[in-house]
């Protein structure tokens, strides 16, 4: 696993991918912290956030999508599927590699929140809530790019493929607007993962938030394992 | 070493390889032989558990690739049709890379330059693999499969897209590691596997239709009443004389004037007669002097596609029959 993790980590820096998603995380994530935080003279950072879930649904399936589909079109899957690791391994490395790119890039927004601590006070406790959040919500958007990507061989059809989960992930909080109030309302509610971040960056962090976001990140990489053992058996 | 047991894989309605079955022991080079899309890479695939079969099992030195994968794939150094190479690492990280991924435990460095200095690429070890040439590109692949010294090699048509020098380079290589590794390497090049290999199993549309040692398979399949004459005199004359030999089917005449004054005869004689002294003898007694005399083989090449093109599958079952009563024998 970490064989993988350390080759794929690599490649992102090889490659201009890793510096252009750095780059544009970096971009998104000052303009709104200028236009939300300083611009409006305010310290709290919520609404950064909460602009964050735009850009990377949009910009992650650009850092997942090579992950798996050109391992296949390179025929290197040859390589790591016949290797002695186990698929989840293989799986998880690559998971890996691709979330802390995207950590590195999150760890520039409690840097937002020092450059505010010198000119006001801050509450600490939502920008770092916020944080946790954001690295969560990354999680989904890495793990299904994962997956998508290991659906085909084509990269351009598993960033399509994984910004689309994302559209579908957003929708369904909409989607929840429409149902009247009983059953099918509560189950679309709690498996909304929006309005779960939209929670986070208002401040109420629970456990079963995290628990949940844990959870969808987990079913993500489970189905890319089986998609790779259905390949074998296929 | 390694043993395959039926092993069958269906893709749907379509059968790609059909109850395949041998055997390759210790230091032993075994030579997959078919035209393309036969079901040697399929096989291969299964073998290192890139696939899984539909029937059958394979057995790698005592381990079932299904039941334990990680254990045999440790035991397995795989260079598949397209050698597997990142591209954009440089081969001595990519070297690297593999090492930890199989999880050696060899010292790395010394294990790694060894490896380079056997496959030649030490001079390229700082290039980025992208850019090497297809022959260095095709040696990156096999060390790769050398890394962590597995027991077993399977290369699958190792010398693919290589040049002549490269292509007698990869052989030596092969014969080398064959000392202290079973290898099986698979071709559709005959002359590639009769060079290399000691024993030949040929596959067509997936099942085995021979199994032997090279020069077995060709004196199985050669007609030792066929034979090539070289003989200096009067062509009619000559072919008139050999005719009258009594078990004689057929003389023809091949070339007039090969050497100045000297032709080159067809002779064909009854199933199992072995005529040859008699043409000596007869040639002699008119004092044409006889310049060659050599059983007409059949190459590889033709018993390849003999027994490929189906219509000699009668014969190509009795082969089979055969190779199967070996490996009763063996076991």
């Amino acid at each position: 696993m970490f064989a993988i993790f350390r080759r794929e980590f690599k490649a992102y820096f090889t490659s201009p991918l890793g510096y252009v998603f750095l780059a544009i995380f970096y971009a998104f994530s000052g303009l709104f912290f200028w236009l939300f935080s300083l611009d409006m003279g305010s310290t709290d950072m919520s609404n950064v956030f909460l602009m964050m879930f735009m850009v990377l649904m949009v910009f992650v399936p650009l850092l997942t999508m090579r992950l798996l589909a050109d391992d296949k079109k390179q025929k290197t899957d040859q390589l790591t599927l016949t290797a002695p690791v186990s698929l989840f391994s293989i799986v998880f490395g690559k998971f890996l590699s691709a979330y802390v790119i995207f950590a590195i890039g999150v760890a520039i927004m409690p840097i937002y929140g020092f450059v505010m601590s010198i000119f006001a006070d801050v509450s600490w406790l939502p920008i770092w809530g916020n944080t946790v959040g954001l690295l969560l919500l990354g999680g989904i958007f890495v793990a299904d790019g994962l997956f998508v990507s290991s659906l085909t061989e084509n990269q351009m059809i598993a960033a399509i493929g994984s910004f689309f989960i994302n559209l579908v992930i957003l929708l369904l909080n909409t989607l929840v607007n429409q149902i009247p109030s009983g059953f099918f309302r509560t189950v679309f509610e709690s498996i909304s993962v929006y309005s779960r971040y939209n929670e986070i960056t208002n401040g109420i962090f629970s456990l079963s938030s995290v628990i949940f976001f844990l959870s969808v990140i987990g079913i993500f990489l489970f189905l890319t394992v089986r998609v790779l053992e259905k390949k074998r058996w296929a | 070493m390694i043993e395959v047991q039926n092993l069958t894989k269906r893709y749907g309605a379509k059968t790609a390889v059909d109850r395949v079955s041998f055997k390759a022991d210790e230091s032993e080079i075994l030579g997959f032989l078919g035209p393309n899309g036969a079901g040697k890479t399929t096989t291969m695939n299964i073998l290192t558990g890139y696939l899984s079969s539909t029937d059958g099992k394979a057995v790698i030195n005592g381990v079932d690739i299904l039941e334990e994968p990680l254990k045999a794939k440790k035991m397995i150094g795989y260079l598949p049709e397209q050698p597997p190479l990142y591209l954009d690492m440089t081969v001595e990280e990519y070297l690297k890379f593999v090492y930890r991924l199989k999880k050696c435990k060899l010292p790395i460095n010394s294990h790694l330059n060894e490896i380079c200095d056997l496959v030649k690429i030490t001079d390229v070890k700082k290039r980025v693999i992208k850019n090497l040439s297809k022959g260095y590109k095709q040696r990156v692949g096999v060390a790769q499969a050398l890394v962590g010294n597995p027991p077993v090699l399977i290369l699958d048509e190792p010398t693919v897209g290589l040049d002549p020098k490269q292509i007698i380079e990869i052989r030596t290589l092969i014969k080398k590691l064959g000392k202290n590794h079973t290898v099986i390497l698979s071709s559709h090049i005959l002359s590639e596997v009769q060079a290399v290999c000691d024993r030949i199993v040929i596959i067509n549309r997936g099942r085995i239709v021979a199994d032997d040692s090279s020069e077995k398979l060709v004196q199985n399949l050669s007609a030792d009443h066929k034979l090539v004459v070289r003989a200096e005199g009067n062509p009619a004359e000559i072919k008139k004389l050999l005719s009258s030999i009594p078990d004689m089917k057929e003389v023809r005449i091949n070339r007039e004037n090969v050497e100045p004054g000297v032709s080159e005869f067809y002779l064909n004689a009854k199933d199992g007669c072995d005529i040859r002294r008699e043409v000596s003898k007869r040639l002699a007694s008119r004092n044409y002097p006889l310049l060659m005399m050599k059983s007409s083989e059949l190459t590889l090449e033709e018993i390849f596609l003999k027994i490929t093109t189906g219509d000699m599958y009668g014969h190509a079952d009795r082969i089979e029959a055969g190779m199967s009563g070996k490996l009763t024998d063996k076991a």
